[in-house]
């Protein structure tokens, strides 16, 4: 098993307002992130979402539990992991090459200018920004500003990208364009990514397993959903997919009604917490949704001892009803 | 349809449509009523009135002659022309050109005020990154703030003994805080985001100041540039009234004492023009560091 990634026990707490005790956003996280993985955290505003990308960037510090990366504990920023910030954050006094320069200086401060020059240009390129180097923030788009955030954290060539909906800020159309970038970057560097997003259709798009947050304070991890479809997939073509409504139905499900569900009950043990239960749901539950509709879900669920690998199964189509621990409804 | 007429009536409403040429139209029109106000509140006040000689030669010959003491425009128009024509000459202690004396305050203002800018900037950036320090020397600051420039002259006069000095030193005293103060407030409002950007990227404190911080809150420092080097300019001024020696204060004081108020009101039209001067080169700079965001 290959992590690149494993959050132990994370909770973040604040200190109470005027008056108020002690906020707990989260508790007792734990799940992993395999090398190569695209792991997506969905879950509603105030669960805490934002909060453990800053921690797993090293901004924030949890208050209790921790991240180990590549083996080592996260204490603090690393250039190993790069974030694409939510607003772009680009230096709005430099260019859009000058931007990427800063970055690509910072990871290999001993490289002639020239040589810094020409891999950012090869970055910026790599977004379809080659023309656009010259010009500052304030004169380009929305979506070219943060393809440049994008070219940012890929020139530093880092193990983890951490994107904090990086496409929320953005256009329906612009935001298509960039997650058909982002899944054609991944496909030529295989990157580990750890990705929050609103986006149900961007989630399945992009990520290997989805992490399904309850609503905070106090949030959990519900579920991890795998992504059960073919690690080739495009845009244009995801909605034909045979698996494709039955996740889309069980995430949007879980956003509209479970996740509230689920944080008003008390919440799994501790020894659950450290595996939240792996789903995948198959086109049963589409057929079980549409004759009648109890409150719990009846996905494929497989309560495993340890957390899964990043090994995808193969098939497209729903496997047949044969397992003994699956609940079948047909 | 527009007619033949209607381009060439249009393009003249246009360039009367601007707003640049309208405000210079409008600007022209109150400096010619003023001008006009002015010729005429001194064309001539009453009957000559007897006096004792000797008091009319202390009074000025236009008192006692029944002319207004007040120059008319013309007069002062003379006068404007002599300085220029012939700014630089010196003649003796008491009797400089205007251009040696405007000479003689920017050279002191550039002293104080390149002073006080290589101690506030860098303290501003002190006071901006460490809420301790800021906590720790605000009560200083707020306190050492509304002193008057005149007010630091004596302590000045009698510690370091030379006028010269004193009065650089008045201007270092009183430019100094907008600078920190502003300093201060552009470190201390980077954009998180930015910062964060940078701890991202490992940089270590030195380079994140000065690739992130400093570029980030350069306008608002230079605008607390260009608000100090107002004040310091304006105090040069006062603080050469007071210790006299050369300077364009001490020319308006002297000029004064001569009751040659053509002079002075000559003095303060080049004051006006030299301060309006140093403010543009300030807001050049501005511009150049400015970024829209």
């Amino acid at each position: 098993m290959n992590r690149a990634l494993s959050v132990e026990g994370l909770t973040r707490r604040f200190a109470g307002a005027a008056g108020g005790g002690a906020l707990t956003v989260f508790e007792d996280l734990w799940f992993t992130v395999a090398e190569g993985e695209c792991a997506c955290v969905i879950g509603h505003s105030g669960c805490g979402k934002s909060t453990i990308l800053n921690i797993l960037a090293g901004l924030d510090a949890p208050s209790e539990g921790h991240i180990i990366a590549e083996g080592k504990e996260v204490v603090g920023p690393s250039l190993d992991r790069a974030v694409i910030f939510q607003g772009h954050a680009l230096m709005p006094w430099l260019t859009a090459l000058a931007n990427v320069e800063l970055a690509v200086s910072s990871r290999h401060p001993r490289w002639s200018k020239r040589a810094v020059r020409e891999h950012a240009l090869k970055y910026l390129a790599l977004v379809h920004l080659d023309g656009s180097e010259m010009k500052k923030p304030a004169q380009l788009s929305g979506g070219m500003r943060q393809r440049v955030g994008i070219a940012r954290a890929l020139a530093i060539e880092p193990r983890m990208l951490l994107m904090d909906e990086p496409f929320s800020a953005l256009d329906a159309l612009t935001r298509g364009a960039l997650q058909d970038e982002v899944l054609a970057v991944r496909a030529k560097t295989r990157q580990t990514i750890f990705m929050i997003t609103h986006d149900v259709d961007e989630a399945l798009l992009l990520a290997d397993k989805v992490l399904l947050m309850t609503n905070g304070p106090k949030a959990r991890i519900a579920e991890i959903v795998e992504n059960t479809l073919p690690r080739e997939r495009t845009r244009a073509e995801l909605h034909k997919l045979a698996n494709y409504y039955p996740l889309r139905n069980h995430l949007i499900e879980f956003l509209v009604t479970r996740s509230r569900e689920l944080a008003l009950t008390d919440g799994p043990s501790p020894q659950e917490r450290r595996n939240p239960p792996i789903v995948r749901p198959t086109a049963s539950f589409t057929q079980h949704a549409s004759t009648s509709a109890p409150a719990q879900s009846t996905a494929q669920s497989t309560a495993q001892s340890t957390a899964q690998s990043a090994a995808q199964p193969p098939a497209q189509a729903a496997p047949p009803c044969t397992a003994s621990t699956r609940v079948c409804v047909a | 349809m527009r007619s033949a007429a209607a381009p060439i009536r249009s393009g003249c409403i246009d360039m009367l449509s601007s707003l640049t040429l309208r405000a210079a139209l409008v600007s022209l029109a109150l400096l010619g009523t003023f001008l006009a106000l002015w010729h005429i509140a001194t064309l001539g006040s009453g009957p000559v009135v007897k006096m004792d000689p000797q008091y009319a030669k202390l009074m000025g010959a236009a008192a006692a002659q029944g002319k207004s003491a007040m120059p008319t425009p013309a007069d002062v128009g003379a006068k404007i022309w002599q300085h220029m024509q012939n700014p630089f000459y010196d003649r003796g202690t008491n009797d400089k050109g205007l251009g040696i004396q405007l000479a003689y305050s920017i050279a002191r203002v550039g002293a104080g005020y390149l002073l006080a800018v290589a101690i506030a900037v860098p303290a501003g950036f002190l006071i901006g990154m460490s809420p301790l320090m800021h906590r720790a020397l605000d009560p200083f600051i707020q306190v050492l703030k509304p002193i008057s420039p005149l007010a630091w002259m004596p302590l000045a006069l009698y510690t370091i003994k030379d006028s010269s000095i004193s009065a650089i030193f008045v201007i270092f005293v009183c430019s100094l805080w907008p600078m920190l103060i502003n300093t201060a407030f552009g470190v201390a409002s980077v954009r998180r985001e930015w910062l964060n950007v940078a701890k991202t990227l490992e940089m270590p404190a030195w380079r994140t100041a000065w690739r992130v911080i400093l570029p980030a809150a350069a306008p608002t420092i230079l605008t607390g540039m260009r608000i100090s080097i107002g004040i310091a300019w304006l105090v040069i001024v006062a603080a050469e009234m007071l210790v006299g020696g050369t300077g364009i204060g001490y020319f308006v004081w002297n000029e004064w004492n001569n009751l040659s108020i053509a002079n002075v009101i000559t003095a303060i039209l080049f004051i006006g023009l030299v301060g309006m001067a140093l403010d543009q080169l300030m807001a050049c700079l501005q511009r150049f560091v400015s970024y829209a965001d």
